[in-house]
């Protein structure tokens, strides 16, 4: 080592006698390393395999639990005045008003509450992160289109908004010229379109940042074009923030899928989904109150689970915004 | 003197200054660097210092064709730089290359060294994929005192010295002939600095480089280059060969820099005192005629009424109405 600095002469004199000590760490390790150690965090990413296990595999659960198929009408268990029986051995969540089994549709639900909310929070980030980067690299009128339609989307009373747009979809062939079918493709399409602007800002204003580093100006001196700088040299810094993002809009657009459920526009009948199992609920809370409070809970534990494990990523991210 | 290298011939780069956010209108302009004109032969380092804010680096940048000229000519070989766009703006980049002054900010720490310095030869299409590649970077690496086999670590895993040794393969890897060295020693440690002259010295004699460096420490300069060019609010305020200008700098700035060097026999004052008062002008609103007026102890009349020319006295050219005699 007669051209290290002193330094790298220290470092790899450790290294001798103890390699495990000086192992450098990348930032995606250290990254990890700080996430392995937020319990909290840990034990809810553990909720959310196990949610979402159960959801991927929901038929093999059911029938594990020995319930019926969650859209199985059997008004037998409906007592005799029409309403339905509470939790039994036989159905441990209690059955609905129509007689089908609470349990199997909560499980259903998960499948289009888990299934909307990645969905729809894949697509609103990768509209946000794609226009966030043009409108922070470029600039100019670029900026000025991107940034103003993100303040008027902002301004915009979005739930009317989603509201507006899910139910003219849900009619006949859909929207925009059919591309949008009723279903769950229009429910993840209206999160999508009202929930793409604050990962658009957050990329934008990380961007803004990152092209003034002189890496940028090193990669145009060598001749690189402005997609390579945007694609090879800016997006690489951008993954850890778009994965905390992320996983933090996950949870509110499971709320705002629920809500839309509640509400009427979301997945049609009889598909399972929590909001409208909330729903359909509210007409007989007084006597039947396991079939709100199973759902409900379903919404709270996902959404507080998804909650928790994005704080644990951003706190690892950025570890001294915790303190 | 035959025909230099590069030749910049009034380079003139404003930057404006907007207000109204939707509808934004120009009130004024940061004159960052204002008709800047200056030869650089084959094979000699010219030195570039100055105050901070005085324009120095924006002249770099532009000569590198980072940002665009407000207007003025960069000739290169006898080539007008300054409008090159596309396909020949990315061939003439091969022939200019920059080393920059953060060694922290100026690799990306989201890739490998071994990428980082691979990635010029990428871009311009030189040498095949693969094993070619990597032996060439393995021996830009060796060539600025680099273990090859830390190829595959990341920038974080060295020191600001090594950073900045990696900077330098990036920027010799398309074997530019003109080097243009952005303060590259100013974020260093003082037990560092030396090393890093010496390597840009040393491939400045292999590899035949001219070098365009950048600095406000002038014993760096003086260690480094042939000849100075002393910048002031975005003017030259003279150019002269290194050891005429130590010994007898012609324009009043450039001999209160020289006073303010620290001594290294603080017992013995080798100069008079000619210590500058007073903060620059801003660059927005630059005094008139001579910059240089307003701080200067010689100014009068003339130096508020006339703008002084680059004018040559003996080896060097000074802007100045009143210059300095040996």
């Amino acid at each position: 080592m007669s051209t290290g600095t002193l330094l790298e002469e220290v470092f790899d004199a450790d290294l001798i006698g103890h390699p495990e000590v000086v192992a450098a760490r990348t930032p995606s390790q250290l990254f990890w390393r700080r996430f392995r150690q937020d319990r909290v965090a840990i034990a809810s990413l553990g909720f959310i395999v196990f949610l979402s296990l159960v959801a991927i595999f929901a038929p093999l659960f059911v029938a594990l639990a020995g319930t019926a198929p969650p859209n199985a009408i059997d008004s037998s268990l409906l007592n005799d005045f029409g309403l339905p029986t509470g939790p039994s051995l036989a159905h441990p969540f209690g059955v609905d008003g129509l007689g089908r089994d609470v349990l199997s549709r909560t499980v259903y639900g998960a499948r289009t509450s888990l299934e909307i909310a990645i969905l729809a929070t894949l697509i609103a980030t990768g509209i946000g992160v794609v226009l966030g980067m043009l409108a922070g690299f470029f600039g100019g009128w670029i900026d000025t289109l991107i940034s103003r339609s993100v303040d008027v989307m902002l301004a915009f009373p979005v739930f009317l908004l989603a509201l507006g747009l899910a139910s003219g979809c849900s009619l006949g062939n859909g929207c925009a010229g059919g591309l949008i079918q009723p279903g769950i493709s229009t429910v993840v399409v209206v999160i999508a379109i009202v929930s793409w602007t604050y990962p658009a800002r957050l990329i934008r204003g990380q961007v803004l940042s990152l092209k003034e580093k002189e890496f940028v100006d090193a990669a145009r001196s060598i001749g690189a074009s402005n997609s390579r700088i945007l694609f090879r040299e800016i997006l690489p810094n951008l993954v850890v923030p778009i994965i905390v993002y992320a996983s933090l809009m996950i949870p509110t657009n499971i709320l705002l899928e629920a809500a839309l459920s509640f509400l009427g526009a979301g997945v049609p009948a009889p598909t399972a989904s929590w909001g409208a199992m909330i729903s359909d609920a509210t007409s007989i809370f007084n006597t039947a109150w396991w079939y709100m409070l199973f759902p409900g809970l379903a919404i709270l534990f996902t959404a507080l689970a998804f909650n928790l494990v994005g704080d644990g990523l951003t706190d690892a991210m950025n570890p001294r915004a915790a303190d | 003197m035959s025909e230099p290298l590069l030749r910049v011939t009034d380079l003139v780069k404003h930057f404006p200054i907007t207000r109204g956010v939707v509808l934004q209108r120009q009130v004024g302009a940061v004159r960052a660097v204002d008709g800047v004109s200056f030869d650089v032969a084959q094979g000699e380092t010219l030195g570039l210092v100055g105050e901070t804010g005085c324009g120095k680096s924006t002249t770099a940048r532009m000569l590198a064709r980072l940002i665009d000229p407000t207007s003025g000519k960069i000739e290169f070989d006898g080539e007008d730089l300054a409008g090159l766009k596309g396909r020949a703006l990315k061939d003439a980049r091969r022939q200019i290359q920059m080393v920059f002054q953060d060694p922290y900010s100026s690799l990306n720490p989201r890739k490998r060294v071994g990428s980082i310095i691979e990635e010029p030869l990428r871009i311009h299409g030189l040498l095949s994929e693969g094993d070619a590649r990597r032996k060439r970077v393995q021996e830009l690496m060796d060539r600025v005192g680099l273990n090859p086999e830390h190829y595959n670590r990341f920038p974080h895993e060295f020191s600001g010295g090594q950073r900045q040794r990696i900077g330098v393969a990036r920027a010799i890897a398309l074997e530019p002939r003109l080097l243009i060295a952005d303060e590259p020693v100013s974020a260093l440690d003082v037990s560092i600095q030396a090393q890093i002259l010496n390597l840009l010295k040393d491939l400045q004699k292999d590899m035949g480089l001219t070098i365009i460096f950048i600095a406000h420490d002038l014993s760096v300069v003086r260690h480094m280059c042939d000849r100075v060019a002393v910048m002031y609010l975005g003017k030259i305020a003279e150019i002269a060969p290194n050891e005429d200008l130590y010994a007898h700098p012609r324009h009043p700035y450039t001999e209160a820099l020289l006073a303010a060097v620290p001594s290294p026999e603080p017992g013995r004052a080798g100069r008079a005192r000619a210590l500058l008062g007073g903060d620059v002008p801003s660059p927005a609103n630059p005094p008139a005629a001579c910059r240089f007026h307003t701080r200067c102890a010689y100014a009068d009349a003339i130096c508020s009424a006339e703008e002084p020319l680059l004018l040559q006295r003996d080896g060097s050219v000074a802007a100045c109405h009143h210059p300095l005699s040996g």
